[in-house]
């Protein structure tokens, strides 16, 4: 293990294929003949299958959650923080499972994937999808891993909402479900942002409706421009003030000096803009917006969230971060409120924290305490 | 476990559902989910306490009861816990109302201001009291709206609320059966037992 691995690290990890033949049916009406989750898992699987977990990443995640790649890795999985020895979702005591929704562009079927009727990539014609698809792909997972009930379902962002997705779809096969800055849909500013971010990519010339893919092609700059737009709605006011400021990269406002300025938080928007439109597939990135958009928890309970969690066997814990205002305190408080009313387990905590939405990605003492406290509570049980 | 709360378990049925406001690191909810079975909830606003209720394996929401308590619905629990926590409110009745509003009854502990050392304390010295039982100094403390045993039958009285049962704990050992015949001058804390 090399140097930079810390004690609480998982090392390195090697992502799974799981195949899958039988058609799945979609919400949207429309059939995948078959499909691929790519996953990896980490810590061990117990006697009785009774401590798996599965974790539901974001937007733009993927099945990497935690652990290194290879020893030259720079930088661990999305989740690592989180997930590993001695950590809220500890691999001593969990059989960690972390897969890349359908839809997807690391590995399992999306966009990319051969179209088996054409012998082509599926490009923009790949089905529409709802949170429910990827719930529906993951029980199969979990019928071949041999889980028929997972400890917990843990989820943040669009994962919380997954997560949320599986109570209701599937109450006798998860004890807990997870749900971190989440909420039960999306607000008409959160539908705007994720337009904003859609238009960016349709109107780079190289999108080409989506074809870009037939012709090696990339819309790299309405793909960098969707994630600018995108992090900047992730971060908060004083997340961006404590880590820029108003610092410049280059350049001098001294008189007489014309020489061109740079605000590190240009850089800094930019350099991520850049690196997301070399690893993400735009028609991946459309869909995935757009399953954020059609997400409504409670849209075939009458639109009542309380009928609808009344359909949940498990405990809920619900977590929210005080500067987060793309899924502000206030929507979680709404899950939270619903459950009460559906008379359901749950517990809330709403962590102080300047980090925005980013916040549940990062290493703050409380939360990690809180988190921890839960997962105990979930081995227990 | 605090002396209030020891004393309250006996009007807490087994089994039944309990709301405690203010639950603190949730060692009350414990103690009656595991020797009486008892399904219950906690609110509470201190990070480091609801950390350790979470270790317990509680249901914790992280609530400001001074905000409204309106996400509750109506007759949601047996019975609703107020501990040591009515002083430290915003609006004391408002928060009575609710407790009656979600619980079928409520229990209500609280400091009595008219204990005789307080009386004694402000008489002689013409200062607020502090003491071990209060020690906190009047301009930083969480305890806003103090009351005796008196205020507290008045405003029940005022606003229809039935008191089932009254219980005191005094501050020596000598002391409850002199807080029991005089509850406003000897009792150090006030327990009710209270419905609609």
């Amino acid at each position: 293990m090399s140097a930079n691995f810390d004690s609480h690290s998982i090392g390195i990890v090697t992502p799974q294929v799981a195949r899958f033949d039988d058609p799945l049916m979609l919400a949207c009406g429309r059939e995948l003949p078959n499909y691929e989750l790519t996953y990896e898992t980490y810590g061990e699987l117990n006697h009785d299958n009774s401590n798996a977990v599965l974790i539901c990443h974001a937007l733009s995640g993927h099945h990497h959650a935690a652990g290194y790649h290879s020893e030259e890795d720079r930088k661990p999985g999305w989740w690592n923080e989180c997930i590993g020895p001695g950590k809220p979702i500890d691999t001593n005591q969990f059989f960690v499972v972390s897969a890349n929704n359908i839809g997807g562009c690391h590995g399992s079927t999306g966009p990319t994937a051969i179209n088996p009727a054409t012998g082509k990539a599926w490009g923009p014609d790949f089905p529409s999808l709802r949170a429910r698809d990827w719930v529906n792909s993951q029980a199969r997972l979990a019928d071949r891993l041999g889980i028929d009930c997972w400890a917990a379902v843990i989820g943040g962002s669009l994962g919380g909402m997954q997560a949320m997705r599986w109570s209701l779809e599937y109450p006798d096969r998860l004890k807990h479900c997870i749900v971190i800055a989440a909420a039960m849909k999306l607000s008409a500013q959160n539908l705007a942002f994720n337009e904003l971010a859609r238009q960016a990519i349709v109107s780079d010339p190289a999108f080409e409706d989506g074809n870009y893919i037939y012709k090696g092609a990339v819309p790299g700059q309405g793909l960098a421009l969707a994630r600018m737009v995108g992090h900047i709605t992730y971060l908060s006011d004083e997340a961006m003030a404590n880590k820029f400021g108003r610092e410049l990269r280059s350049g001098s406002f001294e008189m007489g000096d014309e020489d061109n300025i740079e605000f590190q938080v240009q850089s800094y928007l930019r350099h991520q803009g850049s690196q997301f439109s070399g690893n993400f597939d735009a028609n991946t990135y459309i869909l995935m917006t757009r399953a954020l958009d059609y997400f409504d928890l409670a849209r075939e309970y009458q639109h009542d969230p309380v009928k609808a969690f009344s359909n949940a066997n498990c405990s809920f814990f619900v977590a929210s971060f005080s500067t987060d205002w793309r899924f502000a305190p206030a929507r979680s408080r709404e899950i939270v409120n619903a459950l009460i009313a559906a008379d359901r387990p749950v517990t809330y905590t709403e962590i102080e924290a300047d980090e925005g939405h980013d916040a549940f990605l990062m290493p703050i003492p409380r939360y990690l305490e809180a988190f921890s406290a839960y997962m105990k509570r979930v081995g227990e049980s | 476990m605090r002396l209030d709360l020891t004393h309250i378990q006996r009007w807490i049925a087994p089994g039944s559902r309990v709301l405690d406001l203010g639950c603190a690191d949730g060692e009350f909810l414990q103690t009656l989910r595991d020797q009486r079975q008892v399904r219950g909830t906690g609110i509470e606003i201190d990070q480091a306490d609801i950390n350790s209720a979470i270790g317990r394996g509680l249901n914790i929401i992280e609530q400001d009861m001074d905000k409204g308590l309106a996400n509750f619905p109506d007759q949601s629990f047996d019975t609703v816990v107020l501990a040591h926590a009515l002083q430290a409110v915003h609006y004391p009745d408002r928060v009575l109302e609710e407790m009656l509003r979600i619980g079928r009854q409520g229990i209500v502990t609280f400091p009595n201001f008219g204990h005789w050392r307080c009386r004694l304390f402000l008489g002689a010295r013409g200062r607020m009291p502090v003491s071990s039982f209060m020690p906190h100094t009047w301009y930083n403390t969480p305890n806003i709206h103090f009351c005796t045993v008196h205020d507290f039958e008045a405003l029940c009285s005022e606003r229809g609320i039935r008191i089932l049962a009254r219980d005191v704990v005094g501050n020596t050992e000598r002391e409850p059966m002199l807080a029991n015949a005089w509850p406003n001058l000897f009792a150090t804390t006030a327990i009710y037992h209270i419905t609609r």
